[in-house]
């Protein structure tokens, strides 16, 4: 079977600025190595180094057998500390994908790569489903059976989806138009944040635009499912092409902003021009009001609001490459105490912390953030991708939102 | 001091063509004494490009030796399957190449056997989508990936378990005679210094291109002229089969897949002295820019390391001179009885790798007549040490094996996956193995960091471990790194550049190696 490389990749290739070309930068530095929380706490996971540049050159196909790399999280800081731009995690989630292909797709990831199917599925049987999750009785046969470790944070299903808030919603008239792309999670499990990023957005005087839309692909793509994954990423950018070409997209999922932004091009090697024209314009819900703020357009009629509130900024957020715009626009807060959290990881890299072989590992990687928090008690603790904030508020006792739920409440919102 | 050995025959030489004398003879009943002047397979075979050939590079201008090759192939793949790896290969007609001479190639195969199965372009790209998308015309055909050291030392530690005796590091400085009779070689013992005179009833002479000098030492003359090859290897596999250009020959013209690497070659330029082969700028240019004909950007990927071999040419007359017998065109064995009257002693020089078994059958077919005994051969039918018949070596595997023994084995070679234990191991059976004779065994620094963070975790923990005393660990480890550096000096660009920096850091800036105590 040979690689994937076609079109657009197969130029980038022969450019030498493919996935798999990069690993030629490699000169043994070890700064990945040191850089990789996964690695530090693991011995079955090798490190950046190795499976990345060093077992790519011996992968083969079908016929690749280094298991291994299925303990590298994604996180992607590996890539982020390169100074050589080896594409790491990159070429870590290719040979994932290739070593599923092989072994099959074990049932319970392949439930977790669905989130939408698994929030439809859940809804109509919403106060079952909930009560079962909390439920140790319950959650000890379905780690055994389905491999989702007891102890780890699982979502509450909402009673009201956030489309069917959205549909009722009434569409406020005006010039400027954003498109906002809300992610499964928003949809399924936390609607309320969707009804404040609609608020907050509305109060700069900005028409929101809700176009019906699935899931992005990346929880199929970091189980290993390119193929449905692929087709996730390119439906659902053609379904935020609703608006017209110069509309930004606005999203408050991190993971799934980041899906848009690169992993859809760079991983899956997706190159549809509805995929390549929203890749270009996909904003994470702050780096979009730091914009406007820094071009004097943001609304800055803030209440007091006298809490301590802790900030983690969750990888796929870092490794957009944006710095951190939550900090950014909540410094504008007057009587906000933030305390910046820095630490690259909490540890759940998207679903890879609620696996019963990986729990151990998540709580581990994310220990050193947990014992921050507790040092530094505050009110509440800010992070901005949604499976962070469920695993950091399971992991210790603290209320974890999204800092976005904060602005509205500095808004006067509540 | 001079001591003494005995044996029936004695094999100047430890490439492919004297390991296989030595498996061959030592099958058929005969004591042999096998010696080299360094280690097995540092001659040609040790830097050779590493094709099996199909016998599709000769099928247009030397049927019979396609046709020899692709006898041999089918047999290499039952007796030597652990040294080979079934990538198949590719012909390809790129728009550089005369459309006729795919035509001509086609239609000479089936007298030449070379089994081939023409696919379309777009097959040949869906099978190596790197290939360049300007392919015309596309031939599959049963080229393989051989490793000449698993090769050779597997014919050594064969003929060893048959009583054979191997002595690496004993050049041959004299051959030993009395009067027309060649009755054995004095042998210098590299590493304790002593002479060693080694008595013999038939000595064979397979140096290579260096056999024109053993013959000299005889007082005969084996007209072999060295030619030098250059190959460049890129760090990671461009194409996972091998890739020829469909034309008549030419510099650079196919890219074989070798273990982790990609391997482009070759050239062939006649030299003087087959010591004197080092490989020049131009012609390093010139092998990275042929590799963009067959895989667009393969002159932007990470070159690592640049080698030459000493082909043992055979001029046409050369093997017509005499009574030679002229068993190939490829190679001839010529039986100094018949040419020079002098007895005892048989040289075989020419041919290929791939051709080795026949070479050695060939040779010790006219031992047999020279000692005037019936024994007739079987390494057609009788698999190498570790060999099977279908156990062909995959890359992935020795990541399977890695991978099995991770948790608890440290790694010491980062760029080839060796592990500290196989490290131990390959230094017990090597007992006074330097590291560069380790590498052959292992592949320890072949990779990207070229021994930059695997050459002084393999000279201290050797060293811990009593293999080596801390002179011979600190002189083991400079040769090693300045080896390395050879091989290194002309890909000095780009990547492999700021390695070379980095790997200078280490060595002489935390190390400074050039001032270990000795
Ligand atoms: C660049 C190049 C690429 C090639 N590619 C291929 C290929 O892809 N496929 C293929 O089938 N063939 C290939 N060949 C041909 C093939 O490599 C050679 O024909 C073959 O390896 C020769 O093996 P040998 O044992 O005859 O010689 P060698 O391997 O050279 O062995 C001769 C040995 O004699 C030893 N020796 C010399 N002097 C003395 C002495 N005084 N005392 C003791 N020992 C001594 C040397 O150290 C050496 O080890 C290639 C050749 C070249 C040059
Ligand atoms: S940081 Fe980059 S160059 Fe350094 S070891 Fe890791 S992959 Fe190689
Ligand atoms: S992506 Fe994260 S877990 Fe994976 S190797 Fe890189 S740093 Fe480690
Ligand atoms: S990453 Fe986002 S859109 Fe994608 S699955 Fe998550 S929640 Fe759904």
């Amino acid at each position: 079977m040979p690689r994937e490389v076609d079109g657009m990749s197969l130029l980038m290739e022969t450019e030498g600025m493919g996935v798999r070309p990069s690993l030629d930068g490699c000169i043994k530095c070890t700064i990945c190595e040191s850089a990789c929380p996964y690695a530090a706490v693991t011995e079955r996971f090798p490190g950046p180094k190795t499976v990345g540049p060093q077992e790519e050159r011996f992968r083969h196909g079908p016929l690749s057998a280094d298991w291994s790399v299925d303990y590298c999280s994604g996180c992607g800081i590996c890539s982020r500390v390169c100074p050589q731009d080896v594409r790491i995690a990159e070429i870590n989630s290719r040979a994932r994908a290739q070593l599923k292909e092989q072994r099959g797709i074990p049932l319970r990831d392949q439930l977790l790569a669905r989130p939408d199917v698994m929030g439809r599925l859940g809804r109509p049987i919403r106060p079952l489903f909930n009560w079962a999750m909390g439920t140790p009785l319950v959650r000890f046969p379905v780690e055994r059976v389905i491999g989702i470790h007891r102890k780890a944070a699982v979502p509450t299903v909402a009673p009201r989806t956030f489309q069917q808030w959205a549909r009722r919603h009434p569409r406020r008239p005006a010039q400027d138009r954003v498109v906002y792309f809300h992610g499964c999670s928003t949809n399924y499990f936390e609607p309320r944040l969707g009804r404040m990023v609609v608020a907050v957005l509305e109060h700069q005087g900005l028409a929101v635009e809700i176009p019906q839309q699935g899931c992005c692909g990346l929880p199929l793509q970091s189980n290993g499912n390119f193929p449905a994954a692929r087709t996730y990423a390119t439906r659902l950018a053609r379904q935020l092409r609703s608006a017209p070409s110069e509309v930004p997209v606005i999203a408050s999922s991190t993971s799934c902003a980041l899906m848009l932004k690169r992993e859809a091009r760079e991983i899956l090697g997706v190159e549809d021009p509805a995929l390549v024209d929203v890749s270009q314009r996909t904003y994470d819900i702050f780096e979009y009001l730091r914009d406007l703020h820094e071009q004097g357009r943001l609304k800055t009629d803030f209440v007091p609001v006298e809490l301590t509130v802790a900030y983690h900024a969750p990888c796929q957020q870092q490794n957009q490459l944006i710095g951190k715009p939550a900090l950014d626009v909540l410094a504008l807060v007057p009587g906000l105490k933030l305390v910046e959290l820095d630490r690259d990881c909490c540890g759940v890299g998207g679903t890879y912390g609620i696996k019963r072989e990986k729990y151990e590992i998540s709580m581990a990687v994310g220990a050193g953030l947990f014992s921050d928090i507790k040092h530094t008690a505050p009110d509440l603790v800010l992070c901005d991708s949604e499976t962070c904030r469920w695993h950091i508020a399971k992991a210790t006792g603290f209320p974890v939102i999204h800092p976005l739920e904060l602005l509205h409440r500095a808004y006067g919102g509540h | 001091m001079t001591e003494a050995l005995e044996c029936q025959l004695l094999v100047i030489g430890g490439g492919s063509t004297g390991a296989g004398v030595a498996w061959d003879a030592a099958l058929r009943g005969f004591q042999v004494i096998l010696a080299d002047r360094g280690d097995l397979a540092t001659g040609t075979a040790g830097r050779f490009h590493g094709l099996l050939h199909s016998g599709g590079r000769y099928v247009v201008r030397d049927p019979a030796g396609a046709r020899e090759c692709a006898r041999e192939n089918v047999i290499l793949r039952r007796v030597a399957s652990a040294a080979i790896e079934d990538t198949g290969g590719l012909f390809v007609t790129t728009p550089l190449d005369d459309l006729d001479y795919a035509d001509r190639f086609l239609a000479a195969c089936p007298a030449a056997e070379v089994p081939v199965e023409e696919i379309s372009p777009a097959e040949a790209l869906r099978r190596e989508p790197r290939l360049t998308p300007a392919v015309r015309r596309a031939f599959a055909v049963r080229d393989g990936s051989i490793d000449s050291w698993k090769l050779i030392w597997s014919c050594a530690r064969g003929a060893e378990q048959l009583g054979a005796r191997i002595l690496p590091y004993h050049p041959v400085t004299a051959i030993l005679r009395d009067g027309d009779r060649v009755t054995g070689a004095r042998l210098h013992d590299l590493r304790s210094g002593d002479e060693l005179d080694v008595r013999a009833e038939c000595v064979i002479n397979a140096a290579g291109a260096w056999s024109g000098r053993v013959a000299q030492m005889a007082g005969c003359e084996v007209a072999v002229r060295p030619g030098k090859g250059v190959m460049v290897a890129i760090n990671h596999r461009l194409a996972n089969c091998v890739v020829n250009r469909c034309h008549m020959t030419g510099d650079g013209d196919i890219v074989v897949p070798s273990h982790s690497v990609s391997v482009i070659g070759t050239t062939d330029t006649p030299v003087e002295d087959p010591d004197d082969i080092e490989a020049t700028a131009e012609e390093v240019a010139s092998m990275m820019a042929a590799g963009d004909v067959l895989l667009p950007g393969f002159s932007r990927s990470r070159a690592l390391r640049v080698w030459s071999g000493a082909r043992p040419l055979l001029p046409k007359t050369a093997a017509a001179v005499g009574d030679d017998r002229e068993v190939s065109r490829s190679h001839a064995v010529i039986r100094h009885a018949q040419r020079d009257a002098l007895g005892g002693l048989i040289s075989i020089a020419g041919g290929k790798l791939t051709t080795f078994r026949l070479m050695a059958k060939d040779t010790v077919d006219a031992a047999c007549a020279e000692l005037g005994v019936e024994k007739s051969c079987t390494t057609a039918e009788t698999p190498l040490p570790g060999s099977t018949g279908s156990n062909y070596y995959r890359l992935p595997d020795h990541q399977a094996d890695f991978e099995k023994g991770r948790a608890d084995n440290p790694m010491i070679c980062e760029c080839e996956l060796v592990s500290q234990a196989d490290l131990l191991e390959a230094a017990r059976v090597h007992p006074k193995g330097q590291i560069d004779d380790l590498r052959r065994v292992l592949r320890v620094g072949m990779g990207p960091c070229q021994g930059g963070f695997c050459a002084f975790r393999i000279a201290g923990l050797l060293h811990g471990h009593g293999a080596y005393d801390r002179t011979e660990a600190n002189a083991t480890l400079r040769a090693f790194v300045q080896e390395r550096w050879k091989g290194q000096r002309r890909v000095l660009w780009g990547q492999q550049l700021r390695q070379a920096r980095l790997d200078t850091w280490i060595f002489q800036g935390v190390l400074d190696i050039e001032h270990l105590p000795t």
